[in-house]
């Protein structure tokens, strides 16, 4: 028993999404999509101690579908459902015979998820609710929103898309640009919301990471070719390589400067750098191959001091120029900050941050290195200020009270 | 990343559309067109007045051209607006403008559209992109209800 509910577990976790971007496909309906699978999944439950279907994924769809079918026929007398049913009932009489005949339709469902209309937390949102199969709590969990602010958010959004006229579909070329930037900009923010670790609990953290590669997986699958993608896909596991050695035993923040490599993700590494290599390799350097490229200099370097700095600089030069926000400008400066002395860092920190915590740490540690240990003093009080997250706190102070 | 005018990518997707096969249908979006006003306030007969002009004719074309257009018109400005209200069986009215926002609603087009993105696209070619906000909205279909 215990080993079919995780079996069942299981299912729910690898193949809800692709199960569900089937069945919106069919029933025009995100909830009523959903509300379909959920029977289904109860169904197995108990049907499935008598016997394990021998495909899985294909009894799963067919009796959510019969459930739809259930229900629109307890409901034709006062709608107008029927060419639905009759649909349904003609998709129902083909046999599924193995999981190969369920199309792959989760890159509909994801370009649904992140329409540009819908607002940019509700997309990453309905995105992990629908494509990653995340129960509405785990992600209102992950937000530090109540509960029932995140089911009405989830909610307004299925009601959005239905009524507003939001495609189901994959745009045409022509608006496939901005449309995949907002895809690839919500798994980016998956990722980043689970690694910053500001907020929220640990173990939904790590999870986010792990969805997030999850789906940068699967729409790197889905578009092999396109080199933003596998970007994304590259960093993801770039950055992710370095978690084991992002903190001590007491919970502080390791820099990287003192991270024991050895405890990287070397597999991670292997991938990633691959992946980025083919990618760039066709010449279209995007910003997310870019911050890939940088991540790679970390992970190719045996210790802080190999780390090829001079290179960095002329990546974050790049990079500067496609993004030009501060935020950009300010690693930029850290770069040039160890390539060639901190003065040059100090002279290229850009305005505009001084409510950001980073900036005032990197500052602070440019001072260190220059000696002007009163000066850097300061900036580590102001960037003690605007901490809230335990971990850098600790090691703020750390370095603060380690100046002489 | 010049992703524009590579469709190589999309047969993968092409393929699996076709596990449902309903017909599109249309929808009737109203495209609100909002602007502040004095903006394009050109004298007529003025070569930026025809150039504008010529730009909302351009448009009206090719929305016909397209089978999108139902209707659209202009406004006069909101300085000529008057609200109206009932409250406890009196009627009353108050005289404009309404400047709660710089913006104000100086016209309406009414699509019919395949779907939001069609509908988009269009709003953003009305010539008042680069100045005003264009709110799209898609109209009740009360026929819908009525069947229910």
């Amino acid at each position: 028993m215990d080993r079919l509910q995780s079996d069942i577990a299981k299912l729910m976790r690898d193949d809800w999404g692709r199960l569900l971007a089937v069945l919106i496909g069919n029933l025009r309906d995100f909830q009523f999509a959903e509300d379909c699978l959920s029977d289904a999944f109860s169904s197995a439950l108990e049907h499935w101690p008598r016997g394990y279907p021998r495909n899985p994924q294909g009894w799963l769809l067919q009796v959510a579908r019969r459930k739809a079918i259930s229900r629109l026929r307890r409901a034709a007398t006062r709608t107008k459902a029927r060419p639905d049913l009759a649909y349904l009932m003609a998709l129902d009489a083909e046999e599924i015979e193995s999981e190969h005949d369920i199309p792959d339709e989760r890159l509909r469902l994801i370009f649904t998820a992140c329409h540009p209309a819908l607002d940019p937390k509700t997309r990453i949102a309905l995105t992990l609710r629908t494509l990653c199969g995340l129960a509405t709590p785990e992600i209102a969990r992950a937000f530090l929103d109540k509960e029932a602010t995140m089911a009405q958010r989830l909610a307004r959004a299925k009601t959005k898309i239905a009524k507003a006229g939001i495609p189901y579909d994959v745009p045409g070329p022509q608006a496939w640009e901005p449309r995949l930037t907002s895809v690839l900009t919500v798994i980016y923010l998956i990722f980043n919301e689970g690694y910053s670790a500001s907020t929220g609990e640990a173990s939904i953290r790590g999870t986010l990471c792990d969805e997030a590669i999850r789906l940068a997986r699967a729409v790197h699958s889905l578009c092999p070719t396109d080199p933003e993608v596998a970007g994304l896909l590259a960093l993801l596991l770039l950055n992710h390589a370095r978690s084991p050695a992002r903190l001590d035993a007491s919970g502080t923040t390791i820099p990287l400067e003192l991270h024991d490599r050895t405890r990287w993700n070397h597999g991670h590494i292997r991938e990633g750098l691959a992946i980025l290599k083919t990618a760039l390799r066709r010449g279209r350097p995007g910003p997310f191959q870019l911050q890939a490229a940088i991540s790679a200099v970390h992970a190719e370097a045996a210790d802080f001091e190999a780390t090829r700095w001079d290179e960095l600089a002329l990546i974050y030069d790049r990079l500067v120029e496609l993004v030009p926000t501060p935020v950009v400008a300010l690693n930029r400066a850290v770069a040039l900050s160890f390539a060639h002395g901190p003065a040059l860092g100090l002279a290229n920190l850009p305005e505009g941050l001084e409510h950001y915590q980073s900036f005032h740490a990197a500052r602070a540690d440019m001072l260190r290195r220059q000696g002007r240990t009163s000066d850097a003093r300061d900036a580590y009080d102001q960037a003690l200020a605007l901490t809230r997250n335990e971990a850098d706190r600790l090691f703020l102070e750390k370095r603060r009270d380690a100046l002489i | 990343m010049s992703i524009l005018g590579r469709p190589e990518r999309l047969p993968t997707v092409a393929a699996t559309t076709a596990t449902d096969t309903r017909d599109e249908n249309t929808m009737k979006f109203l495209a609100l067109i909002y602007d502040p006003e004095g903006n394009n306030d050109f004298a007529p007969g003025s070569p930026e007045f025809e150039a504008y002009m010529g730009q909302w004719m351009a448009l009206d074309e090719a929305l016909k051209e397209a089978g999108v257009y139902v209707g659209g018109e202009a406004l006069q400005p909101s300085s000529t607006a008057t609200r109206v209200r009932v409250r406890g069986g009196k009627q009353e009215t108050m005289d404009g403008p309404f400047a709660e926002t710089k913006e104000q609603l100086g016209g309406y087009y009414v699509l019919d559209c395949k779907n939001l993105d069609e509908a988009i696209k269009y709003a953003a070619m009305i010539p008042v992109h680069e100045t005003g906000t264009i709110e799209v909205r898609p109209l009740l279909d009360l026929s819908e209800m009525m069947d229910a």
